[in-house]
């Protein structure tokens, strides 16, 4: 099967679910509507073979100046045996940023998505252990958000060499 | 000298300052902990061909067991509490070399999760700069801090309660 197959396939199977279909130096990123993000993993793994996910990452566009939701969580996804990859993006809202775990689907979503709560702040639905991963337990905040001061909220920011 | 000499050559006289502060300072033991690429500069310190052996610096596997810690590597605020609790078990006189520029001063980590200086928790007898030391760095350090612990005084005299530790102006 190859990759515009299985985008077909999932156009047919979630019409109104697939947001965007995008192409780039033969990348291709499938933005999808976040409330449906286990179903389409579930078909992707079950019926198209993508059997590996291979990162979970979480994006803040705040500072890119693009409208739409500030949060995106990105799902690459490999299809071991046709050596096919795909991409898929979930637009999460800014307030209250949570989506539904998809550690039922991938079990190495498990920890990626703890990573991807620890530093960003998106909370996932129906995780079975939602900890932090990186950061110590009793911190304060999600640091790769755009709006975490990069030396730490106790500290002034660097303003250059003083002469 | 005047002074009868029977036994022979066998008895050499000294001060307590001199014998502790010299056997301190040629057995520093220094605990096995290293936290980033400094640790390698440090493990190769100890190998052959610079032979930390010779110093009389073995690395030991026990805090318990350790008079020195080479805080070797960037120290994030993670590993901060596993440090502090290693340099605690430690037993005294315990000294501590801040290795290389993350350790004195945080170095090119200027983050959120750096502590900016181990000295922020420890209390550092030597830096050594550098991005990693050079082993002779190292060593030069470590020659330092012998030369610290040489000038020492009553510090096993306080120990066992008797007076204070006199400290140099």
């Amino acid at each position: 099967m190859t990759d515009q197959a299985a985008v077909e396939k999932l156009k047919a199977k979630f019409p109104g679910s697939v947001l965007e279909v995008k192409e780039f130096r033969g990348e291709l990123t499938l933005t999808v509507k976040a409330e449906d993000i286990v179903a389409i993993c579930t078909f992707c793994k079950k019926e198209l073979g993508y059997t590996m996910l291979a990162d979970l990452a979480g994006l803040d566009l705040s500072a890119m100046g693009v409208a739409g939701p500030r949060f995106q969580v990105v799902y690459n996804i490999y299809n071991i045996k046709a050596k096919q990859r795909l991409r898929l993006k979930a637009p999460v809202e800014e307030r209250g940023p949570r989506i539904d775990t998809v550690s039922g689907v991938w079990g190495s979503a498990n920890w990626l998505e703890r990573e991807c709560w620890d530093l960003m702040g998106i909370s996932f639905n129906n995780h079975p252990d939602l900890r932090r991963i990186l950061m110590p337990d009793d911190w304060v905040g999600h640091p790769l958000r755009k709006d975490y001061p990069v030396q730490g909220p106790d500290r002034e920011p660097y303003q250059g060499r003083q002469i | 000298m005047g002074v009868d000499q029977p036994l022979g050559s066998n008895f050499v006289t000294t001060s307590l300052d001199k014998l502790v502060n010299w056997s301190r300072s040629r057995s520093l033991w220094p605990m096995t902990f290293g936290l980033a690429c400094c640790a390698i500069e440090m493990m190769a310190t100890g190998a052959a061909r610079f032979d930390l052996d010779r110093f009389g610096v073995l690395f030991r596997a026990s805090p318990r067991q350790a008079d020195l810690i080479v805080i070797a590597g960037t120290v994030t605020k993670k590993m901060l509490p596993v440090i502090q609790t290693v340099y605690e078990q430690m037993p005294e006189p315990r000294y501590v070399i801040a290795m290389g520029a993350c350790a004195c001063s945080g170095g090119v980590f200027d983050t959120y999760s750096t502590v900016q200086g181990i000295d922020e928790a420890l209390p550092v007898d030597v830096y050594i700069p550098g991005c990693p030391p050079r082993p002779e760095g190292l060593l030069y350090g470590l020659l330092k801090l012998q030369e610290k612990i040489m000038k020492e005084r009553n510090t096993f005299g306080a120990a066992i309660g008797l007076g204070e530790v006199v400290r140099e102006v």
